[in-house]
């Protein structure tokens, strides 16, 4: 395990590797090496599996984080990928070459965060949302609240009657229930 | 009994192309009007509140619950409730929970193709007020805005019982002639669309699917 970790960093330009034992490892690669590595670990190292593959974003460092998880059978071990693209330009290399089911994953981070992976298959196809007409809902500047109170309306929730407040009201009527 | 069609005032169907517009109906749905004497209509009343088909569409997570009311446990046929695979042969359609936008527009077309009389009851909090889902993105907050509902079961999620006590209370309702929610949809039917159409982006189906 150590000697694959010492030899990827030694191939690949790879930043903050963090264990988490016994069964995990993520390690942080440049976005241009990315692919390259994925591709080796797919092939020499045994990570034939694509748990899943998704993204955070983290609007204060202006930047998505990509991961990609992924699975060795033999050595019951998995192994984050965490791939930082830049907020300006959302683009990363497609992976559906790798493992099929990828595209998936793809059209939804499209559709969800808007970030384009060309080549993928039926990448601008709706998936989950059918004429969304809004910046992507998962992007943190998309504020969820206000678009759904402007668009599918609010009602009121029931009156309440907490004794404390219902006896403030009762008592001190004139005030509105304000004692001072 | 229904009334005459008008076929002076017909839909635009403005969502289809003119080569599907051709193949849709595009009158107006029809308002039920009851049967002249009292005695008939309300033995036709006993007879719908004594079968209730409902349409066998999860909408959301609640539809976990007609399961178990279906089976041994709480055997709903006891109430003449039974499942139905198709909109074209049930008269009550159990939202089960949280309707997504998505799921909306397959709700509606299902709603508009079942036969009258038909029923709407909402099951769980969320088609009242959003519920848990009161900030998404994609889940309607106030169902009644879209389709006309006769009876809510809230809670999250009702048990079976619950369910049960309310088909009883819709059968009771039924009897004494008060559910005309499909009536209700006929007359406010251009208030409806508004807010449907408000919400489903890609409107590509007729504006009333017969």
């Amino acid at each position: 395990m150590n000697e694959m970790l010492e030899r990827l960093q030694r191939d690949f330009s790879v930043s903050e590797v963090t264990a988490c034992p016994p069964r995990m490892t993520t390690l942080k690669v440049d976005k241009l090496s990315a692919e390259r590595l994925i591709r080796e670990l797919r092939d020499r190292e045994g990570y034939t599996h694509l748990n899943f593959m998704t993204c955070i974003d983290y609007i204060e460092d202006n930047i998505f984080t990509l991961v990609y998880m992924l699975h060795n059978y033999d050595e019951k071990h998995s192994l984050g990928i965490h791939v930082d693209i830049s907020r300006d330009n959302e683009e990363m290399v497609s992976i559906h070459t790798l493992w099929a089911q990828a595209w998936t994953y793809q059209r939804e981070l499209r559709e969800m965060y808007g970030i384009r992976f060309p080549g993928s298959p039926r990448l601008d196809e709706d998936f989950c949302l059918e004429g969304w007409d809004q910046i992507p809902p998962m992007r943190r500047e998309f504020d969820t609240k206000k678009f759904s109170e402007e668009r599918f309306g609010h009602r009121e929730g029931r009156e309440s009657e907490e004794p404390r407040q219902h006896m403030k009201v009762e008592l001190y009527p004139n005030r509105g229930g304000d004692e001072k | 009994m229904i009334k005459s069609l008008n076929t002076e005032d017909t839909l635009e169907n403005a969502g289809l192309t003119e080569e599907e517009q051709k193949l849709f109906s595009n009158a107006r749905p029809q308002a039920y009007e009851p049967y002249p004497i009292k005695a008939v209509e309300d033995f036709a009343n006993w007879a719908r509140a004594n079968s209730l088909w409902i349409l066998a569409f999860g909408t959301g997570c609640g539809a976990i619950e007609l399961r178990p009311l279906m089976t041994a446990r709480f055997d709903a046929s006891r109430y003449g409730v039974s499942g139905r695979p198709t909109p074209r042969q049930s008269s009550v359609f159990v939202i089960g929970g949280y309707a997504s936008v998505k799921t909306l527009k397959r709700i509606v077309r299902s709603y508009e193709q079942m036969q009258g009389p038909k029923f709407v009851i909402c099951l769980g909090i969320c088609p009242v007020n959003g519920g848990m889902y009161f900030d998404s993105y994609n889940t309607v907050n106030l169902f009644d805005q879209y389709l006309p509902v006769d009876l809510y079961i809230t809670g999250c999620m009702p048990r079976p019982e619950v369910l049960v006590a309310g088909i009883m209370e819709l059968q009771t309702m039924i009897k004494a002639g008060k559910c005309n929610g499909a009536n209700r949809y006929v007359e406010n039917f251009d208030w409806y669309k508004a807010n449907q159409k408000k919400v489903i982006k890609n409107w590509d189906m007729p504006d009333y699917n017969w």
